[in-house]
């Protein structure tokens, strides 16, 4: 679908305000039931053991003494869920995940699991199964793992993306290259250039609900599954494909999510919560606890990262390079890959190259954390950046703009830009009072620009009008951060009629075409789209009801704020009808009116950001306070501009918690020593400054409103916002996240000397 | 597991001294509670303290302050006299957790957890307080920097628990402080606390000082050194080095996932010079 011009000179009637969103009431009373507030009679409780060791080969596992216990019903391993991977790597990879099969690959790796009839009885049998393991070197770190005498973890990964082959296995998986024109001419017409290196830690996307799921196998060969999760279509498949499911035989339903960042588009405890419920043959409850999550979740790459960019004194950039390595977990995937491809997408350069690195590590698998990959490249990137504006004296901001891509632009990943938002972010961040705020002592300002592709996918909505005249629209999208709000009011706008009457839910995998996830800020781009082709249908039925109830041909009708109308003079005397008086009439004109939609939702506009952020660093204690913060970001048209402004502060809360604190820290024995909220430090509320907002409007042209996905481009700036600011107030460069005041006091001494 | 709310001390002490080995007391249970999550926890007896009559009271003498081992942290800012007397301790037990938190815990909870990060157990070691510990042979007491022996460990004995902390009132030109550095604002724990009890002389010059390190031992410590440095000083720059450094030497951190020991070390010195100042100025001297 096409961005229709005639919508930015009218006024839109729902598209654009701020109505209470339909699930907040259950949100704060309590009553929203989330994925552990499911319960089915006779079910049981599910406990998961797991690998203390970071890496070790299992030599054996023997369950006799866990099945003994009173109460305790089945006892899976990994023999309980057998490989019907067929060869598709990346499902192996979340088969072995969810169980390790020959050896656990870091710790926390499930390697059993329990059902019984209580929470004591299946502690008990936790602890009586007998694992003999045979521990193995491990690795953690990515330097570490690319080095040639390091432990590796699976023998038969050859990086993938060299020539020739290489013919001994490491622990690269895989390199990748991106970029245009000649880089070392490029540099050699610099007058200046920065190069330096840089390390970001792992990081965990954090959300409050850990993942829980009842899971029941009937007997009948049917199944069901009740989680927590960004799509439960792809649940449906995972695991379907797992147990050797058809997929029409397992119904997935999704419950309100509490937060999810990417980290619920994977499957962790799902399968092995159906197994043990096949075993058993009753229902299965699994819930994770929070140490759980943290140890045996997704949380994103630790990163290494070599950046070198040259300019000539007019400020205009030669020539730019990275090397990026991202961990993946001990299984490979394409991280790295995406850090590579967005690295310098805000900017126009005639010569840049990229690399990436795939780097498997004795660490959980990486999953996707909004905008996954980016916010390290953009950290290394955007620090270097400004490190170079500094060294040839330009403004910060200015030489941004100088060289920002722009319409027309070849990114440094391949496409050619359509119309973008990096011009107008920076000339609004340029302009914005914040940025000529005074600053007081040991106070630093830094800025920083993000980019994200964003994406679109499959998706299916069905649209109900019911005999009163309200609506029911059913979405496959998960509702994760408002959307069933933005909807109604994409359905309101199309339908002409009120948002109130419109009742927006997320169906379950049995009453809706399939759907992808809610990832890749996708949820309101593409459920819009269509949200928007389903209410044309419906309006296209109801001008045909229309027709029969005025007894006059279809093609006189015409729709217009909500209400079928008799066009020209011939029939002057007809009173518009009402979708209400349609409905009404619905029973004696053809039945039940619904408009229905599949689509894959092409042309999901890019996204850029532009940051703005003030610390002050205590020099005596290397502690950060964010003082003041403003994200400056396109929306291409933003339906419910409390919730875009709401994914623009939260995705800055996250990223200024990356910045400065969080962190997954290991042992010398590989084992997680922070597992828990006490000691990975996600911000608290007198953590963060307000954070200011300003929405940009620049339309995608592949939507009829012209929206673009808003929730993930806003993490990509902080972590080099906030370093560009810390640096600037501490006089020291930062080049370490987190920058922890034990980090950052060592740099300041450092400095000193 | 067995749960127990006693009504006198003597109930308590003999449940507890015929208890079996995983028996525990409870006050606010704000380290209890979190701790019986774990897997690896198991509790056979808990026995809770705050029926005993008293037992959440904050009671005066004529030259003390009594408070109950059942006195939520948030009653101590609510008592105007206590907070006059001794806001540095008033200050520590009201940076635990957070609201929710203070409403619960306790002071006795905090120093018998025995964790070396402890917020209010440095605050009480610098104020000199002592602790009335009741047992099957009767009350004795202690002072509170011998109680917590190492992480987890107190000094306490089979059957015993702490009744109430005392504190004495203090005289005139003397004040108290307590910061600790977090790396974030709230809701976390100490990296280094530091506090400080001073009394002055009417020339404003330090005649004792009491200076005590959470968060950089394996149980608080209390600095002689550092006392030292100030006494007979009157907190100018070159005391404050002095300071400064006495308790940066006496640290004994170690490197873990909450701060390296340079780190640790080196805030302890910064964090005393602070506090210092703070309880000089409350101890009525002008720098
Ligand atoms: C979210 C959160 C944040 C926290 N933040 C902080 C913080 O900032 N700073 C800090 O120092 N602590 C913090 N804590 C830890 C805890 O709140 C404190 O240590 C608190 O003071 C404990 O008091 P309590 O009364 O709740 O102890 P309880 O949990 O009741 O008891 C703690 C331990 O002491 C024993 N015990 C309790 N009372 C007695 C007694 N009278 N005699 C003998 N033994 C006894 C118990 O058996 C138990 O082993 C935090 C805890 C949580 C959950």
């Amino acid at each position: 679908m096409s961005f229709d011009a005639t919508h930015q000179k009218e006024q839109f009637k729902s598209v654009g305000t701020r109505p209470l969103r339909p699930d907040g009431v259950d949100k704060v009373t309590g009553r929203a039931r989330y994925g552990a507030d499911f319960n089915m009679p006779g079910q049981l409780v599910a406990r998961v053991l797991r690998s203390p060791h970071a890496h070790a080969r299992i030599v054996k596992i023997d369950t006799t003494r866990a099945e003994a216990v009173k109460g305790v019903k089945a006892v899976v391993t990994a023999d309980d869920l057998p490989d019907l991977t067929n060869g598709d790597a990346a499902l192996f990879a979340i088969l072995d995940n969810c169980m390790a099969r020959t050896k656990a690959l870091y710790d926390g790796h499930a390697v059993a699991a329990v059902a019984a009839i209580d929470e004591k009885a299946a502690k008990q049998a936790l602890k009586l199964i007998d694992v003999e393991y045979e521990v193995l070197p491990h690795v953690v770190d990515v330097d570490a793992a690319m080095a040639p005498d390091a432990p590796v973890l699976n023998d038969a990964i050859f990086t993938e993306g060299v020539t020739p082959k290489p013919d001994t296995a490491s622990n690269v998986a895989n390199r990748s290259e991106f970029g245009h024109g000649d880089v070392e001419a490029g540099f050699e017409a610099a007058d200046f250039i920065v190069e330096r290196s840089y390390k970001t830690g792992q990081t965990h996307q954090g959300y409050i609900e850990p993942h829980a799921c009842v899971a029941s196998c009937n007997p009948d060969g049917t199944a069901e599954l009740w989680v927590c999760t960004q799509g439960h279509f792809v649940y449906r498949q995972n695991c379907a494909d797992l147990l050797g499911l058809e997929v029409s035989k397992l119904r997935v339903t999704s419950s309100e999510i509490g937060g999810g960042f990417g980290g619920k588009t994977h499957v962790w405890a799902e399968p092995v919560a159906l197994a043990l419920s096949r075993k058993a043959g009753r229902p299965v409850k699994l819930v994770m606890s929070r140490e759980e999550v943290f140890r045996a979740s997704g949380p994103t790459s630790a990163t290494s990262i070599d950046v070198k960019i040259g300019a000539r004194k007019d400020g205009r950039i030669t020539a730019a390079t990275a090397t990026l390595r991202y961990t993946s977990g001990p299984y490979p995937d394409m991280w790295a890959e995406l850090g590579a491809m967005t690295s310098f997408a805000c900017y126009d350069l005639e010569n840049v190259k990229t690399v990436g690195f795939e780097v498997v590590v004795n660490r959980p698998k990486v999953a996707a954390y909004r905008a996954p990959s980016a916010p390290m490249a953009a950290f290394a990137v955007e620090s270097a950046v400004d490190e170079l504006a500094h060294k040839i004296g330009m403004d910060a901001v200015a030489f941004r703009i100088k060289n920002a891509a722009k319409e027309g632009t070849k990114s440094s990943y391949g496409p050619v830009y359509g119309p973008i938002g990096i011009g107008p972010t920076l000339e609004a961040a340029k302009a914005h009072p914040h940025m000529s705020a005074p600053l007081r002592e040991n106070q630093g300002r830094g800025m920083a620009c993000g980019f994200w592709f964003n994406f679109g996918g499959q998706t299916c909505t069905d649209l109900n009008i019911n005999a009163d005249g309200t609506v029911t629209l059913a979405v496959g999208t998960v509702d994760v951060g408002g959307s069933r709000a933005s909807l109604s009011l994409i359905a309101a706008e199309e339908l002409g009629i009120e948002y109130q009457d419109v009742k927006a839910v997320v169906a379950d995998t049995a009453t809706l075409g399939y759907n992808d996830m809610t990832d890749g800020s996708r949820g309101t781009f593409s459920s819009s789209m269509a949200t928007i082709s389903a209410a044309r249908n419906a309006v296209e039925i109801m001008r045909q009801r229309a027709a029969l109830m005025w007894d006059i041909p279809v093609e006189d009708i015409y729709w217009e704020d909500g209400h079928a109308k008799a066009a020209g003079s011939k029939y002057g005397n007809l009173a518009p009808l009402s979708v209400k008086d349609i409905a009404a009439e619905s029973g004696n004109t053809g039945g039940p009116i619904a408009g229905h939609s599949e689509l894959v939702a092409d042309g999901a506009g890019v996204s850029f950001a532009t940051h703005i952020c003030d610390v002050e660093v205590d020099p005596e204690t290397g502690s950060t306070r964010i003082v003041r913060y403003t994200v400056i970001q396109d929306a291409g048209k933003a339906v419910h501009p409390s919730y875009v402004e709401g994914q623009y502060q939260g995705g800055a809360a996250q990223g200024i918690g990356w910045a400065l604190n969080e962190e997954y820290i290991y042992g010398d024995d590989g084992r997680l020593q922070n597992p828990g909220f006490l000691d990975y430090r996600i911000p608290v509320c007198s953590d963060l400054p307000m954070i200011d907002t300003q929405i940009l409007e620049i339309p995608n042209p592949n939507h009829p409103y012209g929206v673009r996905g808003v929730g993930e481009t806003s993490i990509v700036p902080p972590l080099a916002a906030i370093a560009n600011a810390v640096s600037n107030a501490a006089g020291v460069r930062m080049s370490h996240i987190p920058m922890s005041p034990p980090r950052i006091l060592a740099a300041l001494k450092d400095a000193k000397g | 597991m067995r749960y127990e709310r006693p009504e006198t001390i003597t109930d308590a002490t003999a449940l507890l001294e015929n208890a079996p080995d995983r028996a525990f007391v409870l006050a606010g249970g704000t380290d209890l509670l979190v701790r019986m999550q774990n897997d690896d926890f198991e509790a056979e007896l808990v026995v809770d303290i705050k029926s005993i009559a008293g037992m959440t009271e904050i009671s005066e003498t004529q030259d003390a302050f009594v408070v109950g081992a059942g006195v939520p942290c948030a009653a101590l800012s609510e008592n105007a006299a206590l907070v006059a007397a001794w806001p540095g301790v008033v200050e520590a037990a009201n940076l635990i957790g957070s609201t929710q938190i203070q409403g619960r815990c306790t002071m006795a909870g905090n120093l018998c957890n025995a964790s070396p990060a402890a917020d209010s157990v440095p605050a009480l070691v610098a104020a000199g307080a002592q602790v009335r510990i009741a047992g099957p042979s009767g009350l004795r007491t202690a002072a509170v920097e011998d109680v917590p022996q190492s992480p987890g460990k107190t000094s306490l004995k089979k059957g015993e628990f702490i009744e109430a902390i005392e504190l004495a009132k203090p005289g005139p030109r003397s004040g108290d402080a307590y910061l600790r550095f977090i790396p974030r604002t709230e809701m976390d724990i100490a990296v280094v606390g530091v506090g400080v009890r001073l009394v002055l002389d009417d020339a404003g010059v330090v005649t004792s000082a009491r200076i005590a390190l959470g968060a950089v031992g394996p149980k608080v410590l209390l600095v002689k050194e550092a006392a030292d440095a100030v006494i007979g000083t009157g907190l100018d720059d070159a005391a404050l080095d002095a300071l400064a450094t006495a308790c940066s030497d006496a640290a004994t951190p170690i490197d873990d996932k909450r701060g390296t020991v340079e780190f640790r070390k080196e805030v302890a010195g910064v964090l005393a010079r602070r506090a210092a100042r703070i309880a000089y100025t409350r101890a009525g001297g002008s720098q």
